[in-house]
């Protein structure tokens, strides 16, 4: 019997530690809160900048997960982190030789942003709303209509004093590029506009797609933020900004008002700190450097991976995951 | 409108025992409403509240329009604490949008920096030689009707219920920029859906209307209506929102603002003669009210003892919507019997004798 | 009418549910690339009208695919068709040809 990882969260980076870790000969056990493995990206559709259906990633890797025998906990929510474990809610322990924690992140409640008037106005709705809606295969207004006119705002709840968020999200631009088009695609007589304060495209082929966006589905992108959104005839949804390259303010009623929400520090974060971790300003967990202790929380025997830490896209959450497997072996001497 | 976020912006509000401290336009403005503040307080919730004649303005026009100097108007507001204390009281009832912007900003000027009021406290005391203690309880007089807006239904012998169709009335309602924008944990509801007057309109039988321009300013912005040549801001913005809610057909607007009812009231007035426009029924304007005035025809009060004679719009369809017994004649009557005089005829009254 | 001695100022918002986008969506159509504008502003910097007077392509150009046309007619007047601001785009957008789209078109919209 090897030695036994307790892995916090079930989504990809999660996962993909308690894969490199078995493959070392660890015996990792994950503890997931949720009814099922996958994260935050089970609930997506398809993935950027690819268009890849997200089933031809999270498919293959659960089947990975099953065929390693790892030992899985579903409806585990952890409450607090003890000697040489976790203790989950409503009682039960978790034990191993290490902890690698891959809780994630929060979504931004767009709530919080009271003047865009989500949950409040028709036809308001969120990036993770969208998700949805493309995953149950109909995108329409309240009304039952489909958009002539679809608004996305950029970095709702990013960069944002008022909500304490100083942080940039990261993925949400490129996030609303690709919803952008999946929407242009569906509604080819739709207008499309993005509202944005800078376009952040850090990743390979994010930038192209930028582009494609501009240049093959005639999205618009309008810089200046949303300062309000407001309810009108027919839910419709009236918004203001200005357009700061041509200095005017600018204003448009559109049939559908998509927010771009970010990342926030995962509510459980609070809960590591009682255990002696360290929340860092942005409310993700502070790593012990952004280096080459990335992944390493500067408690003995606690990792981390994944968007617990940052915010990151799959990619960088699959390599934190194989990361932490390293320095996990190497502290077990596995 | 879902407007259920409300609730989570709840300010105490005093249930008893109010210091009033007046406004300066709004006597002249809607002469009969703090009048009838006094009365519902007083006379139909059975409360304390004392009217001080000793108080004076708040200064608060002089200081937006940059002729009244900080330190000054805190000495002023601080008198005005010396006097609610003189009269053993703590809560004070403000009935201008632009003081009560004026109270909240003191208050947290000296909550922030505490040699401030120190300062102040001191030319108070070299000025008049008084002392002052800090209001327990500030609230805004909406704030106050709102907090007994289920008492007023209770003995209500009229409500905003169109008394022909049976239909809710509706209303628009219009907060001023100084109730929460500056801080909007002084609002009821918050800065973005204030539920302060809409509560008032739905506890007595009226529903709401939203419209896409309601949180926009009235352009009042103190410099830009006191200087001649910068009317136009002003008045642009109160077409702005007039343009916004004339589609939802309002049957009234409602106010808590000196300012906004007086422009969204009088520049109707304006914009007819300028442009030939009228945003009410038949060619005729919106009729504006206070929430006094609105609490008052609820409560059954005379409307020409509340004042509604002084309006720009005519009240009058408002009236027979809500189905309130008046005496066409006795509009331009003062209480003794004297005759006032009428206005000349405008486009937003025409068609009303 | 009484004289009030002030108008009613017009709002001064780019209003996107009333402007006519017939010419710019014609100006598009045949200079697509003029979409992948990201407004680095190379254009402006390097222009040599823009070096003596107020002539700004960037803003005129995003002005008229907003459907503000008023005039931009006369703003290129004041290109001298030189073609540094092709040059240094790193877009590839054919700015000459803007010019000679809007002057050819937008000849109505004149001040």
């Amino acid at each position: 019997m090897g030695k036994q990882v307790v892995i916090v969260g079930g989504g990809v980076a999660g996962m993909q530690a308690a894969l490199s870790l078995k493959a070392r000969g660890a015996e990792p056990v994950i503890v997931e809160r949720g009814d099922r493995l996958g994260g935050k990206v089970a609930g997506w559709h398809k993935l950027f900048p690819t268009f890849t259906p997200v089933e031809d990633v999270l498919g293959p890797m659960l089947q990975r997960v099953q065929e390693a025998g790892i030992e899985i906990h579903t409806g585990a929510e952890v409450e607090a982190l003890v000697d040489g474990g976790v203790a989950v809610k409503g009682g039960g322990r978790f034990s191993g030789d290490a902890t690698v924690i891959c809780s994630g992140f929060d979504v931004f409640d767009a709530r919080r942003k009271e003047e865009y008037g989500y949950g409040i106005y028709d036809n308001v709705i969120t990036t993770v709303d969208l998700e949805r809606m493309f995953n149950e295969g109909h995108v329409a207004t309240v009304q039952g209509t489909a958009p002539h006119r679809v608004a996305f705002l950029h970095c709702v709840g990013s960069r944002d004093e008022k909500v304490g968020a100083h942080h940039c999200s990261k993925v949400c631009c490129i996030t609303g590029v690709k919803q952008a088009i999946e929407m242009k695609k569906l509604f080819p007589a739709a207008e499309i506009y993005n509202f944005y304060m800078d376009i952040r495209m850090f990743g390979p082929g994010y930038e192209e797609l930028y582009r494609r966006a501009q240049l093959e589905y005639n999205i618009n992108f309008v810089r200046g933020r949303i300062s309000e959104a407001s309810q009108a005839m027919g839910g419709k949804v009236q918004i203001k900004a200005e357009d700061t390259l041509i200095g005017r303010p600018l204003k448009m009623t559109v049939d559908m008002l998509v927010l771009i929400v970010g990342m926030k520090g995962g509510a459980s974060n609070a809960s590591y700190a009682a255990g002696g971790l360290v929340v860092a300003d942005n409310g993700f967990m502070q790593p012990l450097d952004p280096f080459c202790g990335n992944v390493l929380s500067g408690k003995e025997g606690i990792f981390y991976a994944g968007a617990v830490t940052a915010p990151k896209n799959i990619g960088d959450s699959l390599n934190e995951g194989s990361a932490v497997a390293d320095r996990v072996a190497e502290y077990l001497k596995l | 409108m879902k407007r259920n976020t409300w609730q989570e912006y709840q300010k105490e509000v005093a249930d008893d025992n109010y210091y009033y401290l007046r406004s300066c336009i709004r006597q002249n403005f809607f002469p009969g409403s703090e009048k009838a503040f006094v009365k519902i307080i007083r006379d139909e919730l059975g409360r304390n509240i004392f009217d001080d004649p000793a108080h004076t303005s708040c200064t608060g026009i002089g200081y937006h329009s940059d002729i009244v100097l900080h330190e000054t108007i805190m000495t002023v507001v601080a008198r005005q604490f010396s006097l609610m204390q003189d009269a053993g009281l703590e809560n004070a009832a403000v009935s201008c949008i632009t003081s009560f912007g004026i109270y909240t900003e003191v208050l947290e000027t000296w909550r922030e920096f505490p040699e401030v009021e120190e300062r102040i406290r001191e030319n108070l005391y070299k000025a008049t030689g008084r002392e002052f203690y800090k209001p327990r309880n500030l609230a805004h007089t909406s704030d106050i009707i709102f907090h007994h807006r289920e008492a007023i239904r209770d003995r209500a012998k009229y409500l905003l219920v169109n008394r022909r169709t049976g239909e809710p009335l509706r209303g628009v309602e219009h907060i001023g920029c100084h109730y929460a924008k500056i801080f909007p944990k002084e609002g009821i509801g918050g800065v973005e859906f204030p539920y302060v007057l809409a509560g008032m309109i739905e506890a007595w039988g009226g529903t709401v209307v939203d419209y896409p321009e309601r949180r926009h300013c009235c352009g009042f912005g103190f410099r830009n209506y006191l200087v001649q040549a910068n009317r136009g801001y002003s008045i642009g913005n109160s077409q702005k929102k007039l343009e916004s809610m004339a589609p939802y057909k309002p049957d009234f607007i409602l106010t808590n603002c000196p300012g906004c009812g007086m422009f969204l009231d009088k520049w109707q007035y304006t914009i007819a003669e300028i442009e030939g426009t009228t945003y009410g029924e038949d060619g005729k304007g919106i009729p504006v009210l206070t929430y006094e005035e609105l609490a008052g025809l609820v409560l059954g009060y005379d409307p020409w003892e509340l004042g509604l004679q002084m309006h720009q719009v005519d009240v009058e369809p408002l009236l027979n919507k809500m189905g309130i017994e008046y005496d066409p004649a006795a509009k331009y009557l003062m209480p003794n019997g004297k005759y006032i005089g009428r206005p000349a005829q405008a486009a937003v009254n025409m068609g009303v004798e | 009418m009484p004289q009030f001695g002030f108008s009613i100022s017009q709002p001064r918002a780019v209003n996107l549910d009333t402007n006519d986008f017939v010419p710019a969506e014609k100006l598009l159509r045949e200079l697509p690339e003029l979409q992948s504008c990201i407004a680095c502003g190379s254009c402006t910097a390097t222009c040599t009208a823009g070096n003596l007077t107020s002539f700004n392509f960037r803003k005129v150009h995003t002005l008229v695919r907003r459907g503000e046309y008023r005039e931009a007619y006369e703003q290129m007047d004041k290109c001298m068709l030189c073609g540094k601001c092709r040059l240094v785009c790193p877009r590839g957008i054919n700015t000459r040809a803007v010019v000679m789209k809007i002057k050819r078109e937008l000849g109505d919209y004149q001040r």
